[in-house]
């Protein structure tokens, strides 16, 4: 398929950002770009790519198949990423995974008949004080069981959209992927959404509630020069 | 649970962590009246080299688990050489247990963007980059419009406060892979490459990002410095030890109480952790635990009053790594952690080398063979010999650290292991899993 103008026009946005003469550390902006406007990197994508930088379809494919955020086959409106990373794993991850893959009826990296929910196996997502976690398009689901889990999932194939436990509320995996190119978030609250959890929260609450803090900053403190210093 | 005692609540030196009280610090308004920026207007109006010895001074050490002086890193930026110079932040934050950088970023990104000016104009850079993690997407949706809202309020872009500085920051999201957390391989990534590590020498510090002199920092280290600026190096010093100066956020997860986010002085052992964190849950008694991510070596109840700052988790045989502190319980089988850490390293690797992408494959099927009741006392010691070959032999410290939970699990824990081999316990894999596994 063709891209569009408009895709074009922000393909050139994402180029300039580099210094002119390194227009490849576009790649892998230009790849969510084009996942932004096909949902997946299909060979047109890679071409578009190549095209737009003056490399091979081989050097962009090398690439493009390198990170598992690029999807190789058509993908859901919604990925569903569980982690079965060793904490979240001990935690109830593997089960959490077991039961939605076996609920969903697919495996890992595959998507569901009716084509709106792709389920993975995550590695560690860095989220480990909210294990075990889950994750849709990239928004967390903290603390989840097999029975939560299965809600969500279920709440995302009756069109509905559940809110994560922290992040923002849910755009479409093309829509994510506008911003994984570097683009703004175009939705204010969805800026202002997510609170910091409890688990972050809690050294610094610990810190206030019992009236500690670090003494002796001051913000005028002089920086040394360097002939006073000698 | 009993309440802390009040000279552990003393351990805690809430710095980095302080704005994430404040629900609304992440926008510039609010930023600036909880003194965001102030740190640097006193920066520009400083000499570039003596932020550098300000730097040098506090002693900070890089938070991303390597360590290394961040002063001493910047210092070793030629000047004056003609080449445009590079700083790049390296937020990537993808090591297992690893939880820091994207509560930072999420809720305190100006503290980030604002250590990112002040770093560069102290090694004289127009350009910097912050490669974040791309599923980090709330963190990143957050730092972008930190780093839109300095634009606007002129810290960025041309002659910044008049100083005569320019900057621009550019936030570039990765595309998974964990390797790209590895300095070299993040520089690859970003110019346009499969990320894979570069053999060293040369040195980012002089042919970095388009073989041109570049700081890369973690997060962490970057978030320090405005500071540092700020309160002073004998203030900074006043926190950790000695060699480990300063606040560090320990992230606790696991079978304890109150996981979450901790930021101490360095130096804290995990018994305070603990008592800081409610203690273990109930029925669950303290049996493995990594003081700073999957590849820094497990440690054990043995190990509760290691001083965790860099010198004291070397001396007890690990890492101090990224203080990720996972915590596991007699619950909890550290064969099998181990085999699901090996996964993640096979996983993983980018290839590049065979010790370890062919180690860790191989590893992996022994694991399986050992949790699914047909392994052999020989596994054992192919285990410890592909380590042997691992270790010191590839690149990057990817297979190092991989070699970390398979070393000391069999060094702590072998009993287990043979428990698997000699059949006193059930397997945890069924034979399907061993498909592949000879």
């Amino acid at each position: 398929m063709g891209f569009s103008d408009a895709t074009r026009a922000q393909a050139l946005e994402i180029i300039a950002r580099y210094p002119a003469d390194r227009s490849r550390s576009a790649l892998l902006p230009l790849l969510h770009l084009v996942q932004s406007e096909e949902g997946h990197v299909s060979p047109a994508g890679v071409e578009f790519c190549a095209e737009m930088l003056g490399i091979t379809k081989a050097q962009v494919g090398a690439v493009a198949t390198f990170y598992t955020m690029y999807k190789r086959r058509p993908a859901g409106d919604w990925l569903v990423s569980v982690c079965t990373n060793t904490m979240c794993n001990v935690l109830g991850g593997q089960e959490i995974y077991d039961r939605l893959s076996e609920h969903l009826g697919v495996g890992h990296d595959e998507t569901t008949a009716d084509g709106t929910i792709t389920f993975e196996h995550a590695e560690c997502l860095a989220a480990c004080d909210y294990g075990p976690v889950m994750t849709v398009n990239y928004e967390f689901f903290d603390r989840v069981d097999p029975d939560t889990a299965v809600h969500v999932v279920e709440q995302l194939r009756a069109g509905q959209r559940p809110q994560p436990t922290r992040g923002a509320r849910l755009c479409t995996l093309k829509e994510m992927a506008v911003q994984l190119a570097g683009f703004a978030e175009p939705r204010e609250e969805a800026l202002a959404d997510g609170p910091a959890g409890d688990p972050t929260l809690r050294g610094v609450r610990l810190a206030q509630e019992n009236g500690i803090s670090v003494s002796g900053f001051d913000p005028d403190t002089p920086i040394a020069k360097k002939e006073a210093a000698k | 649970m009993t309440a802390p005692r009040r000279e552990v609540l003393e351990k805690l030196t809430p710095v980095l962590t302080k704005r994430w009280l404040s629900p609304e610090a992440w926008r510039i308004g609010v930023y600036e009246q909880l003194d965001g920026y102030a740190a640097l207007r006193k920066a520009l109006a400083a000499h570039p080299d003596d932020l550098i010895q300000l730097v040098k001074d506090s002693g900070l050490r890089g938070r991303g688990g390597a360590g290394f002086p961040t002063g001493l890193k910047w210092g070793f930026i030629p000047q004056n050489d003609g080449k445009p110079h590079y700083l790049v932040v390296n937020a990537d934050e993808g090591e297992p247990g690893t939880c820091k950088d994207l509560p930072l970023m999420t809720h305190d990104p100006h503290s980030l963007v604002e250590g990112v000016i002040i770093a560069s104009y102290a090694i004289r850079a127009n350009r910097a980059f912050i490669y974040i993690r791309g599923e980090a997407v709330h963190a990143a949706r957050r730092l972008r419009n930190a780093v839109q809202e300095a634009y606007a309020a002129g810290y960025l872009g041309t002659n910044i406060l008049g100083s005569g500085h320019d900057l621009d920051v550019v936030v570039h999201s990765g595309a998974g892979a964990y390797i790209c957390g590895e300095e070299t391989a993040l520089l690859d990534s970003l110019e346009g490459f499969r990320g894979q590590p570069r053999l060293r020498p040369p040195f980012p510090a002089t042919h970095g990002l388009y073989a041109s002199p570049t700081v890369v920092n973690n997060v962490g280290t970057i978030s320090s410095v405005p500071y540092i600026v700020l309160g002073g190096a004998a203030w900074w010093k006043t926190m950790g030890t000695e060699k480990s100066s300063g606040p560090m956020i320990y992230s606790l997860s696991g079978r304890i109480v109150n996981p979450g986010q901790y930021e101490c002085s360095m130096g804290i052992t995990l018994r305070e952790l603990l008592e800081l964190a409610g203690g273990m849950l109930p029925g669950h008694e303290l049996r493995f635990w990594t003081p700073g991510g999957s590849s820094t070596p497990l440690l054990t109840a043995e190990h509760l009053d290691v001083p965790l700052d860099f010198e004291g988790a070397a001396a007890a045989g690990s890492i101090l790594g990224t203080t990720a502190t996972q915590i596991f319980s007699d619950q909890d089988c550290p064969v099998y952690a181990t085999y699901k850490w090996l996964e993640f390293y096979h996983h993983e690797s980018c290839g590049k080398c065979t010790p370890c992408r062919e180690g860790n494959y191989w590893m992996v099927g022994i694991y399986r063979r050992i949790l699914s009741g047909a392994g052999t006392h020989q596994d054992l010691d192919t285990l410890l010999d592909t380590c042997d070959n691992i270790l010191g032999r590839s690149f990057c410290a990817l297979g190092d650290g991989a070699t970390s939970p398979v070393t000391s699990s069999i060094q702590y824990f072998k009993q287990d292991y043979v428990d698997y081999i000699e059949g006193r316990k059930a397997p945890r894999l069924s034979a399907k899993q061993l498909v592949g596994a000879h």
